[in-house]
């Protein structure tokens, strides 16, 4: 099957501090693929990268067989047309109303005529069940209702590729479940392929096809999600069921305690 | 930096650590400021050439910026008015011409505080809007996911409201003076009772339009460039928490008041030099 994105060797750093170290992953053309990791593991700076929003120190990101690296702002901002992203909290614009969200990239992008973008819009909000809350604003709108507007706005324009930053975060069961049921039936039905960046273990296992799992900025194990559910590697493990400490350490890599507490009392 | 010994020589290390945070704080405020004029050429290139598409939302910050500042403007207006022709009429009934605080109070107004006042007031009103509506923007990635709608940013949020405060802030500064120089009738003319010709022709024998008003209206030009441009930069360059936004409006407030005096300053220098 043919790669939507390919990321090979990709190497990046905030500053001195290393973030993605020697990535490999692929996805391929209609599936849902997740990226799962500890909270700063690097998950986030990798879908920044496919977006083209960041650029990787060395190695190569390639979306529909162009490298993302290597765009100027015209070819950026015309693959990005083709690339909806779901954002953590759902970044709709709080000045305008839940229609004129999802309405905004037809305005943006296109020359359609207003009862055309009308009937647009409405499709994309019925395809998340909030046909009814076109006319609320924003700070209207329940976290889950603004989730589901805010994918609304991500597949407005019927992209190829939909990445999700976390689309679980701070969701109730119910709404968790709506959206991760509207991923999948919304890749399918548009023909898409969609990364889901997430820490949700059990939710995001349900609906995707393959996993990347994610530590200290470098893949560590990899499979569908049978393969993960069934593993016994200790990483895999610990994620799974929330362990403490592990493969993952809990301490934050530094100076030896002693050390550390001796510095304080010569402060003191 | 790779630590020697905890317990090095105190006084050495001290010293190079105090002169290592200078040299930081010096590179730092460079780059800022680099960063800071980058973003400003971005902002007029990119605005002029999306100036037409964006026409509506500059008339919406227009709006925002200019006439919903309307009130402080013409509230202070009005009171600086009244207290200068108070003040000026205490001191110039003293020889004996008293006629001529209508001149005092107009060239006070046109000159200076109108300018001044009103881009101060602009500052705290405005400015410190700006700086908070885009630096939460950031901060609940808005402005990223417009981004990565490939839409830009610098264009469509930034340039209209550049445009929107540069353009409010001349007239902003006219109505402050207007009701200045109204303040100051009320007061002078119609409670004290200078004589209403005196004031009036008077003020319109001193008042030079080219050497006055027009020097006045460059200046409450320059300074909405200021304000406007600075506000938005400390938004747009704002950490995206929430102390992040609120020393960035703090910083806005502080830093276009001290440009706005520190222009002013210069501006007077080179337009009142001959008089």
């Amino acid at each position: 099957m043919e790669n939507l994105v390919e990321i090979k060797d990709v190497n990046f750093a905030y500053d001195v501090r290393p973030v993605l170290k020697g990535i490999n992953m692929t996805v391929p053309r209609g599936r849902i693929i997740a990226i799962m990791g500890l909270s700063g593991c690097g998950k986030t700076t990798l879908l920044r990268m496919i977006g083209g929003a960041l650029k990787p120190a060395s190695g190569t990101v390639t979306v529909a067989g162009r490298s993302m690296s290597e765009l100027g702002q015209d070819a950026l901002y015309e693959m990005r047309r083709k690339m909806g992203m779901l954002y953590q909290f759902g970044a709709l614009f709080t000045d305008i109303s839940a229609f004129d969200n999802v309405a905004f990239q037809m305005r943006e992008h296109s020359d359609l005529p207003e009862a055309m973008v009308e009937d647009l819009v409405l499709m994309k909000l019925n395809a998340v069940g909030l046909r009814g809350a076109r006319h609320m604003m924003p700070s209207e709108l329940s976290g889950g209702m603004a989730r589901r507007v805010a994918l609304a706005r991500a597949i407005a324009l019927d992209p190829m590729l939909i990445m999700y930053d976390e689309p679980f975060t701070g969701l109730d069961p119910i709404s968790m479940g709506v959206i991760s049921n509207l991923v999948r039936r919304l890749n399918d039905a548009l023909g898409a392929t969609s990364i889901i960046v997430t820490h949700d273990v059990q939710e995001s296992l349900k609906i995707v096809d393959y996993v990347y799992f994610m530590s200290d900025g470098a893949v560590v194990t990899e499979g569908t999600p049978d393969d993960i559910r069934n593993s016994r590697a200790p990483f895999v493990h610990q994620f799974v069921w929330g362990e403490m400490d592990g493969p993952m350490p809990f301490h934050y890599p530094g100076e030896p305690y002693a050390a550390d507490l001796q510095l304080g009392a010569a402060r003191a | 930096m790779p630590r020697t010994s905890s317990w090095g020589p105190p006084v050495l290390e001290r010293g190079a650590n105090a002169f290592r945070i200078v040299g930081r704080r010096v590179t730092n405020g460079v780059w800022r400021l680099g960063y800071a004029s980058r973003f400003f050429l971005l902002t007029l290139t990119r605005s002029a050439l999306s100036f037409r598409r964006f026409r509506g939302l500059t008339f919406r910050e227009i709006y925002f910026a200019g006439v919903l500042s309307l009130i402080i403007i013409i509230v202070s207006g009005l009171f600086v008015g009244m207290v200068l022709g108070l003040q000026g009429y205490e001191t110039l009934q003293k020889y004996g011409s008293s006629e001529a605080v209508g001149t005092l109070v107009a060239l006070s107004l046109v000159r200076e505080l109108g300018p001044v006042v009103s881009a101060l007031l602009f500052a705290s009103r405005a400015g410190s809007a700006m700086t908070a509506e885009i630096g939460l923007m950031k901060a609940t990635e808005q402005i990223s996911a417009m981004e990565m709608m490939a839409v830009d940013p610098i264009a469509r949020v930034i340039g209209p409201r550049f445009w929107g405060g540069v353009l409010s802030m001349p007239l902003l500064a006219a109505i402050f003076s207007a009701m200045g120089v109204f303040g100051g009738y009320l007061i002078t003319v119609v409670v004290i009772g200078v004589d209403e010709g005196a004031f009036w022709s008077q003020m319109q024998n001193a008042v030079d339009f080219r050497q006055d008003i027009v020097n006045g209206v460059i200046k409450s030009v320059v300074f909405g460039v200021a304000v406007t441009a600075i506000a938005l930069f400390e938004g747009y360059d704002a950490p995206p928490t929430a102390e992040g936004v609120s020393g960035a409006t703090t910083r806005t407030v502080v830093t276009s008041s001290l440009a706005i005096l520190g222009l002013d300053f210069v501006l007077t220098a080179f337009m009142f030099k001959g008089i």
